[in-house]
């Protein structure tokens, strides 16, 4: 029995959450529908903005001598777009949990001796990967639409790091949503603002075009640091004090998502 | 299910009487104890060790107002089969998911191949198996994929989880749709996927939760095949069904569970003989052979329209006495019945076997929470 000192449940967290991880992409490949409608999710959003809002909108963009055109407009909102990506599968992953806790596996999965988080972090561990997946779709499409970045490679992987790390955080939280949910219906509602919040931040819009009230909240809103760090990034700029509150917003995202999914997890009985 | 059950004794009987005279003779000439009378009983040689795999003291369990389990007492030996006997609502689900870590007991005292399920649970789990009542297979993964998948998270290496889950798609004869996806997988194969699962870590202890609802009798007869091989290794069962035939296929113990405590326990044969036994139907072709038949059996009963005869069915004995009567060109149908669940909860608790009032479906509840 001294072999069983330490609980497997302890020991075996990373070769479990792989396995679940393994899992969810599996799911994913087999499930495409879902997956095609959160990476389209982006690019809808990038042709509707680019096409018909982009005229107009680049026209008015401050900061660009004689105003901007449709071309300026589409490196201006790339940033807020990658975080729509993020935002869109936080979304379908808030969904797939849901989903799961509706099957008879989980009830399985509970009885074996495994990590139990690793039900949770195979869900976490697919969404960084089809996020940074469906960034790599959409910056295609934006570089199709004459997207031109001058940032050097290191700055790509900061971005991506970045991305990553954002996806990591805001699935945490929606990983809570799907636990919370009574219904599918609802894990797919309750995670709508995240998909809403980058256009009331400096994702679209420069915020000092809003009236005071809402370029209060826009400023100080989480997804205005990562928008701007990202911006920066992809630009070459240097990211600045942007970056340090992004990344912090991220860890207490995480943070909070995780010890709020892990109350609920343990919490629920068989359901 | 009357009428399934019906059917399958049909199919059965042909089995039956001959089992039945091979028993006889060879009761007679015997002093094998283990021998019983019902085509496939599980034979009383347990490999019981002398331990105890599930022991539950003083187990309580309420939703809100409502009172599933109040004061379930229960030994399981190691090797043996126990069925829980019961209908919707009567907290079979409930004793199992407690018994498998999934829920935890308002009180009692419950240990769980020695260990306590709230405190040990990890060592608990690392000794169990579990088949819940609701299909615990991932549909989007293949027959294969979803053995693999139980191989990964029971931590066998590479080459010994190849083994066992090429090992356990032939058993439970999955080998040609290893490769579909378990969603197009009919009723029978997704259980059997399900148990092929559940024993890809060798548990020593395994719980079925009503293991053949919802099987056609085929399915059913091939799953209890499976139950059997497993306990022939020595593995311990802890099952819960709404059938007696099924208790009385599989379980050395059964406890009958209603109003949220066990009012009976004893082997299949015991509480059998606690109530009325089945009886045998006899389908005649002409009135001259039932009237024949009927008046050397005076114990039995004969309605001359339907030209039927009824008798008792209390043993070899008297249905040897009948068979020896009949001929075979006046006689059509045959048909033996069997006591059933409400015959038992009728005979032992007084009312019939319904779903107790209020309680809606168990899981239901459960769900709702």
């Amino acid at each position: 029995m001294s072999a069983h000192a330490t609980p497997r449940s302890t020991t075996y967290v990373v070769r479990d959450s792989v396995t679940m991880f393994r899992r969810n992409l599996r799911h994913w490949l087999r499930y495409p529908s879902l997956a095609i409608m959160l990476v389209g999710q982006p690019i809808a959003f990038l042709l509707l903005f680019v096409y018909v809002f982009g005229g107009t909108l680049g026209a008015g963009l401050s900061g660009v001598a004689g105003g901007g055109g449709r071309g300026d407009y589409l490196v201006f909102i790339t940033p807020g777009i990658m975080v729509m990506a993020v935002a869109s599968v936080a979304l379908g992953t808030a969904i797939e949990v849901a989903l799961d806790m509706t099957g008879g596996i989980i009830a399985r999965f509970r009885t074996m001796d495994i990590a139990q988080v690793s039900v949770l972090t195979g869900h976490v561990l697919g969404a960084v990967v089809k996020t940074l997946f469906a960034v790599v779709v959409t910056l295609a499409f934006a570089l199709l639409l004459g997207y031109r970045s001058e940032a050097e490679l290191a700055d790509w992987l900061v971005t991506f790091v970045l991305l990553g790390l954002m996806a990591f955080a805001m699935t945490w939280l929606t990983v809570g949503m799907g636990l919370a949910a009574d219904s599918v219906e609802t894990a797919s509602n309750t995670p709508m603002f995240l998909v809403m919040l980058p256009f009331v931040s400096s994702g679209f819009v420069p915020t000092d075009a809003m009236p005071w009230g809402l370029r209060q909240f826009a400023e100080y809103q989480p997804f205005t640091p990562m928008i701007d760090s990202l911006r920066a990034l992809t630009s070459g700029e240097p990211a600045g004090n942007a970056l340090w509150l992004a990344v912090g917003w991220c860890v207490l995202i995480a943070v909070g998502g995780y010890l709020w999914s892990r109350r609920l997890f343990t919490k629920v009985p068989t359901k | 299910m009357v009428q399934d059950r019906h059917c399958l004794d049909c199919i059965d009987l042909g089995h039956q009487l001959m089992e039945l005279v091979t028993a006889t003779r060879s009761a007679a000439g015997s002093k094998d104890k283990g021998l019983t009378l019902t085509h496939g009983q599980p034979s009383s040689m347990v490999r019981m060790s002398g331990k105890t795999a599930i022991s539950v003291a003083g187990l309580h369990k309420g939703y809100g107002d409502h009172d599933v389990l109040t004061g379930v007492d229960l030994e399981v030996p190691e090797g043996s089969v126990y069925a829980l006997l019961g209908p919707n609502g009567s907290g079979k689900t409930t004793v199992v998911n407690i018994c498998s870590t999934l829920l935890t007991p308002d009180a009692g005292e419950i240990r769980v191949s020695g260990y306590d399920v709230q405190r040990e649970s990890d060592q608990v789990r690392r000794s169990i198996g579990v088949t819940g009542q609701f299909s615990a297979i991932d549909d989007y993964h293949t027959g294969r994929e979803n053995l693999k998948l139980m191989a990964d998270l029971n931590h066998l290496d590479r080459g010994r989880a190849k083994t066992v889950v090429e090992g356990l798609l032939e058993r439970f004869e999955l080998a040609d749709a290893a490769d579909r996806r378990a969603q197009t997988y009919s009723g029978g194969m997704k259980r059997r996927l399900d148990l092929a699962m559940t024993l890809i870590g060798s548990p020593r202890l395994i719980f079925l939760d009503e293991p053949t609802t919802g099987l056609d009798p085929r399915s059913r007869r091939e799953l209890w095949q499976i139950v059997r091989e497993q306990v022939a290794d020595g593995v311990t069962v802890l099952l819960t069904t709404q059938h007696l035939d099924e208790a009385d296929q599989l379980a050395h113990r059964v406890g009958l569970l209603d109003g949220g405590r066990i009012i009976a326990e004893g082997t299949p044969a015991q509480l059998k003989s606690r109530v009325p036994g089945g009886h045998v139907e006899v389908q005649f072709t002409n009135a001259a052979a039932l009237s024949e038949v009927a008046a050397v059996l005076p114990e039995a009963t004969s309605d001359p329209d339907a030209l039927t005869l009824r008798m008792a069915n209390d043993g070899v004995a008297s249905l040897r006495r009948l068979l020896d009567r009949l001929d075979d060109d006046a006689v059509t149908d045959l048909t033996v019945q069997s006591a059933d669940l409400d015959d038992v909860f009728l005979a032992l608790t007084g009312h019939a076997a319904e779903t107790r009032d209020g309680a809606e479906d168990e899981t239901k509840l459960e769900r709702a929470r």
